[in-house]
């Protein structure tokens, strides 16, 4: 073999690779778009793999017949909440990680990750004895602090990792220069931080937004969508759904998760004349 | 514009295990460019990250003039600083870098809009002010850094090493533009570098240190001819002065220094300084540019010469001086003389050596006896 068909070889490998890892990821999302809008008689068709009539009937009807559309609104909002709650409290415990020596920093991190060590179902009930208590059962914010506390470690950990990648002598300089430790944060540290504290709320969007479980057993009448549609599949309203409906319910899903990535990915490419990470 | 005054300063870290910097009581006068010079780790960006607020002391105090400073933070100092990796923020122009303590310290827009042109012009980047630094050259940056250290007129100007990320062509150039700039502003500058040739060539003043001491102060020529201990000798001045352990003799000839190899009988006011050192060991000191070789150039202007002899072990050729290590006893001596000048290996050669400007270390404190 010369080196020119071992070249060649290689790069049929490094391409049948690229091929596959997309096709992982691209191949789902199409069949979920074709059969959520496949009309009854094709989708049940044995003899076709790629429907030929299409309808609206099975979104809209898990939109407004089915509550899917109020779900989405509270899964928005609980995701928003999540957000902000865990970056409140994430991005100084970052920072902190990031730029100061303190006692048992070690063993402070290692803690906050192995908070996620507990299943969360061991903590279902005394959370929903604790959450009525608290009259935070049934509520968007409830749900949005049990998933701040799911998220939490993760947001401290990456955001600690971001403003470790900022130089501290930009924040110094800014300083010398006339702000405070705080204002020199707020106008240097935090801008420069930008592109990886969205890829922060990326992955806090998402996480927030698939959760299930927690959202199911804090929530009856105001369900995030995952629930919502969990308890639709499951047959909360009579009997197991069809098929057709639990793509429309994957579309349903997918949709606003993507459309938000899609968004909060401008952030994470080029800014100020340079690419960052 | 003030007079800084150090008084004992002190910064332990770790919890007094690290000691960064022990004792230092130094005054920067008003206008002087003070250069702190040491190798890496001997406190020097400590000292300047403690007058600039950075760094709060362990003990001692900071004195801006009359208005002690040492717990103040950066912002309320009137400080300017140059970082060494220039710190120009990534994710502003050019123009809005120079002008952000402007803004801070809240001048009106067309004051600032007259100081930014000003100190563009003096650096001149006027024309890279629309840009962002990362469409910028190293020595660009540099240059934006620098501008927006003198854009707010300073009190204290603090530069940490500004120049060694440049390459050398660049740094020379830098080094007279910054001194020529700081001597135009007549600001009172600290700046700190490991590179004695831009200490000697720019500081007005030159403050050696050594793990977390100020050993010597004083101006470039004055390190250079009077060093007041070996670490001094050694640190400043390329190729280093020649260390060589001798005993002080007393002979018929007057008092005599009696190295391995060689003898350098002393002047009779030299010798008197060394009396009370007769048969013990000493550290002698010479710099290379000190001596000649014999029948190569004539030491003319020199009064006071001695002769050791030498073979030619290795001669480096730098063109515009020639570096001569020539082996006396077992040690190698170092000789430069200017100009190429062909030399045989393994010759035999006489140095001479100029009397007047040789240095005598006290062996066990390492402090100048001449």
């Amino acid at each position: 073999m010369n080196d020119r068909t071992k070249f060649m070889l290689k790069q049929i490998a490094f391409y049948t690779f690229i091929f596959t890892v997309v096709a992982w990821i691209v191949v789902p999302l199409v069949v979920v778009t074709l059969y959520a809008f496949s009309s009854k008689l094709d989708y049940y068709d044995p003899n076709r793999i790629v429907p030929l009539h299409y309808t609206k009937q099975w979104v809209y009807t898990l939109l407004f017949t089915l509550g899917a559309l109020d779900a989405i609104k509270n899964s928005i909002i609980v995701a928003v909440l999540t957000i902000i709650i865990s970056f409140a409290l994430g991005i100084p415990a970052g920072y902190a990680m990031a730029k100061f020596i303190f006692p048992a920093k070690d063993t402070i991190k290692l803690s906050i990750v192995a908070l996620r060590m507990f299943p969360i179902p061991v903590m279902a009930i005394p959370l929903v004895v604790l959450y009525i208590r608290l009259n935070l059962i049934d509520t968007l914010l409830g749900v949005a602090l049990a998933h701040t506390a799911m998220a939490l470690p993760f947001v401290v950990l990456i955001t600690s990792s971001i403003f470790a990648g900022v130089s501290t002598e930009l924040e110094e300089a800014a300083m010398v220069f006339g702000l405070t430790r705080l204002g020199a944060f707020l106008k240097i540290t935090l801008p420069l931080a930008l592109p990886g504290l969205a890829a922060a709320a990326m992955f806090t969007f998402v996480m927030s937004w698939n959760e299930v479980f927690v959202a199911s057993v804090l929530t009856l009448q105001h369900r995030t969508l995952p629930a919502q549609i969990l308890s639709i599949m499951a047959g909360a309203s009579g009997g197991a759904a069809p098929d057709y409906y639990k793509f429309a319910a994957a579309f349903i899903m997918i949709l606003p998760a993507m459309l938000f990535i899609f968004f909060a990915r401008r952030y994470l490419i080029t800014m100020w004349g340079i690419t960052l990470r | 514009m003030v007079e800084v005054r150090l008084e004992n300063l002190r910064k332990y870290f770790d919890k007094g295990r690290v000691k960064a910097v022990e004792e230092i009581n130094l005054t920067i006068r008003d206008g002087e460019f003070l250069v702190l010079l040491g190798p890496s780790g001997c406190g020097k960006t400590t000292t300047l990250r403690m007058i600039s607020g950075l760094e709060i002391p362990t003990a001692g105090k900071i004195w801006f003039g009359e208005r002690e400073v040492t717990y103040l933070p950066p912002k309320d100092r009137n400080i300017s600083m140059v970082f060494q990796s220039y710190a120009v923020w990534p994710h502003m122009k050019v123009y809005d870098n120079i002008a952000f303590p402007l803004r801070i310290k809240k001048y009106p827009e067309d004051e600032i809009r007259r100081r930014v042109r000003w100190a563009a012009e003096l650096l001149q980047i006027e024309g890279l002010l629309d840009r962002y630094p990362a469409q910028l050259s190293g020595g660009q940056r540099q240059r934006v850094a620098v501008a927006r250290a003198i854009v707010v007129e300073p009190d204290v100007l603090l530069m940490d090493e500004p120049l060694s990320n440049l390459d050398a062509k660049l740094r020379v150039m830098m080094r007279a533009e910054i001194k020529k700039l700081q001597t135009q502003l007549k600001v009172t500058t600290v700046y700190v570098t490991h590179d004695q040739v831009e200490a000697m060539t720019m500081g007005d003043r030159i403050a050696v240190m050594k793990q977390g001491k100020v050993l010597q102060v004083g101006p470039p020529v004055e390190v250079y001819s009077k060093p007041n201990s070996i670490f001094v000798a050694t640190f400043i001045g390329a190729p280093e002065m020649n260390i060589v352990d001798v005993t002080v003799k007393e002979t018929d000839k007057g008092v005599v220094l009696e190295g391995e190899g060689f003898e350098v009988p002393l002047p009779e006011d030299l010798g008197e300084l060394l009396r009370n050192y007769i048969n013990k060991t000493v550290v002698f000191g010479i710099r290379p540019e000190h001596m000649t070789i014999e029948g190569i150039s004539e030491f003319l202007h020199v009064k006071r010469k001695a002769r050791i002899e030498g073979v030619v072990d290795f001669v480096e050729a730098l063109g515009t001086d020639t570096i001569i290590h020539a082996k006396v006893g077992s040690k190698i001596i170092k000789v430069k003389v200017p100009g190429h000048i062909p030399v045989e290996l393994k010759k035999e050669i006489g140095i001479i050596i100029d009397l007047d400007n040789i240095h005598v270390f006290d062996k066990s404190t390492e402090k100048a006896i001449i």
